[in-house]
């Protein structure tokens, strides 16, 4: 059994402060751009990873179609915050070395320290069994473990800065395939400024042995992040991504505007999971991340598969809506998901899945826990497209209150342009009712864990669809962020 | 029967308990010592609930006067947790579903809890599933219902015998079983009544409340008391059940309210 992955464990106590356990900042020295957005800056950025002259070209198309958007983010969602001053924040922050060293010597041993911290060694030694991890400190990846495995299978995990350079047919055919760089107001900027992320490519028929992960960030004051990941599973191929996240205490918000790009072929299957955990502000709601990310995967060919797994308990405002396009016939769409909100947070999450295929499915199962003054939103849309002969979805969505100042919407929109389609919604709503925990206390189990165990059983549908490792975690994750929650 | 020695397990003085401003018990005495079963009877809404209820701690219940001891110590000062852990077990009259707890993870934990409490090292997995399994065979529930969550899509038989699967494998010094032998059919409550009287012991004691005779041809309780308008009226032997089963409880009604006038 592969030793669990410490997304989200604690670090020791001499070096938080406050409730939230991963808030250490590391002081290393950065590389950044000056303040603020412009073409400038754009090319700057491109010059700084010596891109090729057609992925400058694409940044400048993303950054002008975004300058002409300023000002039109979008406003339909279920979140409030202060106007953001795109001209007040850096766009590229680097560990200073320029170039990813060659071999762990080189890396710098802060670094090291710092994802040691979080649970996370990078040393080959001591590096996480059956899980191959890729750092990516301030949106620059710092080291990748498992290199060789992976090489003999011909499976490539890099940086996204290295695929560029190493392998630009596979990032120039598939870039952008997904989520264009006119899709929303934060995927453009995303695409002007990206400066990393992970690049995966699996080949024909192979089955990745291990687990491959992205640990993500943050660390610099005042950046912005935004990382671009690009999955690629070949004809018959398999993968499981995970990916976790975490922040310093900030005082000041951060913006996080990551994008998401999968592609699964015939009759491949790509798993993605997400622990989110950003910092998510204090108990006033001051500071924490701004996660405002566009996720989508494409089941391009027969018989393909993407299924999304994510568990959301931090950044002070989450928007994400990690979706499958349907593409090809009887390729299947899964979204599971338990998005936490507490204290002041606001999530506004949910799916798309876009049946173009004939017999295509999917699958939505969503839980939102409400907590505190939280704001907790499912937004989902099921499109039945007239190709989508017998395409099947069937939504679930469940939400839990804790306490009576927090909040829970659930907003499907269903739009089924084909006769055959077939579309199932049901909704639940509770609450952590006084006679479950007084039942469980009654047996001896002390109340904060009474609570945990009527959560994690609320849970339960989801997190089985974790892999088995990150499951514990995501359940340890949800018990920090309720710590005070009872009552 | 057992004499009372030492201190009594569970002393209950002129207890006034109210729900919202309606007083439901009204000055209750009760001790039973190690050994003992006894059972409480009473027609609807005489308080019998309420009694274990606040034996056991559930919130919303407030003791306006009166003290409960329990090994001699104040019960009404400890979180419910805390009581499960020092021995005190609760049969709900209406068990609780909990989704997505499976059931044998559930009873892991509070097994563990309590040992946790006594300074013992936590149950391995394997032993307590062996463990589990023998329990859920002595009260014909199918091993199988243990990993489905908690209650939920359990019938009302399979829920009370999971009560009891809980109480033997907790194995509690001192077992409440609130109206336990309610809504049961004769194989059920054959089936409950035996897993009752193998928890019976001289170091443990069993409170019964029950609205029928009927459980009592199966456990042969030590005391019989009957309560009313909240507080127990009438106390006796087996004898007594009997005596309700053919008369009611009109009589000892009328009887209170005549001696009510008396004393006035």
């Amino acid at each position: 059994m592969a030793r669990a992955p410490k997304v989200i464990s604690r670090t020791s106590k001499d070096d938080i402060s406050g409730d939230y356990k991963w808030g250490f900042v590391t002081d290393i020295e950065s590389d950044r751009t000056p303040k603020g957005l412009s073409e400038d800056i754009v090319r700057l950025i491109s010059a700084k990873k010596n891109e090729p002259e057609w992925l400058l070209e694409w940044r400048l198309k993303a950054y002008r179609h975004w300058s002409r958007e300023q000002g039109q983010e979008p406003t339909w969602a279920k979140v409030r915050f202060p106007k953001i001053d795109y001209q007040d924040m850096y766009y590229y922050s680097s560990p200073v070395k320029e170039k990813k060293p060659g071999s762990l010597d080189e890396v710098d041993p802060e670094l090291l320290e710092a994802f040691g911290k979080l649970g996370i060694p990078l040393d080959e030694q001591k590096k996480l069994a059956g899980v191959a991890v890729d750092a990516v400190f301030d949106s620059v990846s710092v080291a990748t473990t498992y290199q060789e495995t992976l090489e003999e299978q011909g499976i490539i995990f890099c940086a996204i800065s290295e695929a560029v350079q190493k392998h630009p047919e596979l990032v120039q055919k598939y870039l952008g395939s997904v989520v264009p760089y006119t899709d929303n107001f934060y995927a453009s900027l995303n695409s002007a400024v990206f400066s990393d992320g992970t690049f995966a490519y699996i080949p024909p028929g192979v089955r990745c042995p291990v687990e491959l992960m992205t640990y993500f960030r943050i660390n610099s004051e005042d950046a912005g992040q935004f990382e671009r990941t690009l999955i690629i599973a070949d004809k018959g191929s398999y993968v499981s991504y995970v990916e976790g996240c975490t922040a310093p205490i900030r005082k000041t918000h951060q913006l996080h505007a990551a994008v998401v790009e999968l592609i699964a072929l015939d009759d491949a299957e790509i798993k993605y999971s997400t622990l989110q955990n950003w910092y998510p502000g204090d108990k006033e709601g001051n500071g924490g991340v701004y996660n405002f990310v566009t996720k989508r995967g494409k089941a391009q060919g027969v018989n393909s598969k993407i299924s999304w797994t994510q568990v959301e308990t931090g950044s002070a405002i989450t928007w994400k809506y990690p979706s499958v396009i349907l593409q090809g016939d009887n390729s299947v769409g899964e979204f599971y998901s338990v998005a936490l909100v507490n204290n002041h947070q606001q999530a506004d999450t949910g799916t798309k899945m876009i049946h173009m295929g004939r017999n295509t499915k999917s699958t939505i199962v969503a839980k939102g826990i409400s907590a505190g003054h939280g704001e907790n939103t499912y937004r989902g849309l099921v499109r039945m497209m007239p190709t989508a002969d017998g395409a099947r979805n069937f939504t679930r969505c469940d939400s839990l209150l804790i306490g009576d100042k927090c909040a829970a919407h659930t907003v499907p929109y269903l739009e089924v342009r084909n006769p055959s389609a077939h579309v199932e919604h049901e909704a639940t709503t509770s609450k952590v009712s006084d006679d479950q925990l007084f039942y469980i206390m009654q047996r001896g189990i002390s109340e904060e864990d009474a609570q945990h165990m009527i959560i994690n059983g609320f849970c339960r549908g989801v997190f089985q669809e974790l892999p088995f490792e990150f499951a514990m975690e995501a359940s340890q994750l949800l018990k920090l962020s309720l710590e005070g929650a009872v009552g | 029967m057992p004499a009372a020695k030492q201190e009594p397990l569970l002393q209950v003085k002129n207890l006034h308990v109210s729900v919202e401003d309606n007083e439901i018990l009204k000055g209750l005495d009760l001790t039973v010592n190690l050994g003992e079963v006894h059972a409480i009877m009473g027609p609807n809404g005489s308080g019998k609930s309420t009694l274990t209820n606040v034996i056991a701690g559930r919130p919303g219940y407030q003791v306006t006067k009166g003290s409960v001891l329990y090994k001699g110590r104040n019960l009404l000062d400890m979180p419910p947790d805390e009581r499960a852990r020092e021995g005190i077990f609760l049969a709900f009259q209406y068990p609780v579903e909990l989704p997505g707890v499976r059931t044998r993870e559930f009873l892991r934990t509070a097994i563990n809890a309590l040992r946790e409490h006594r300074g013992e090292e936590k149950l391995p997995v394997r032993d307590f599933n062996k463990l589990l399994d023998a329990k859920a065979r002595e009260v014909e529930l199918s091993p199988e219902l243990t990993k489905r969550s908690v209650n939920e899509g359990f019938s009302g038989g399979e829920k009370k015998r999971n009560e009891i699967l809980q109480m033997t494998l907790l194995d509690p010094t001192l077992a409440l079983l609130d109206e336990t032998d309610s809504g049961l059919d004769i194989d059920a409550l054959r089936v409950v009544s035996e897993g009752v009287n193998r928890a019976r012991s001289e170091s443990k004691a069993i409170v019964l409340v029950t609205h029928y005779q009927r459980i009592l041809n199966y456990i042969t309780p030590d005391y019989v008391h009957v309560l009313i308008g909240g507080r127990i009226e009438l106390s006796g032997g087996r004898e007594l059940a009997l005596e309700l089963e053919s008369r009611g409880y009109e009589w000892i009604k009328e009887a209170v309210e005549k001696s009510d006038q008396v004393s006035v």
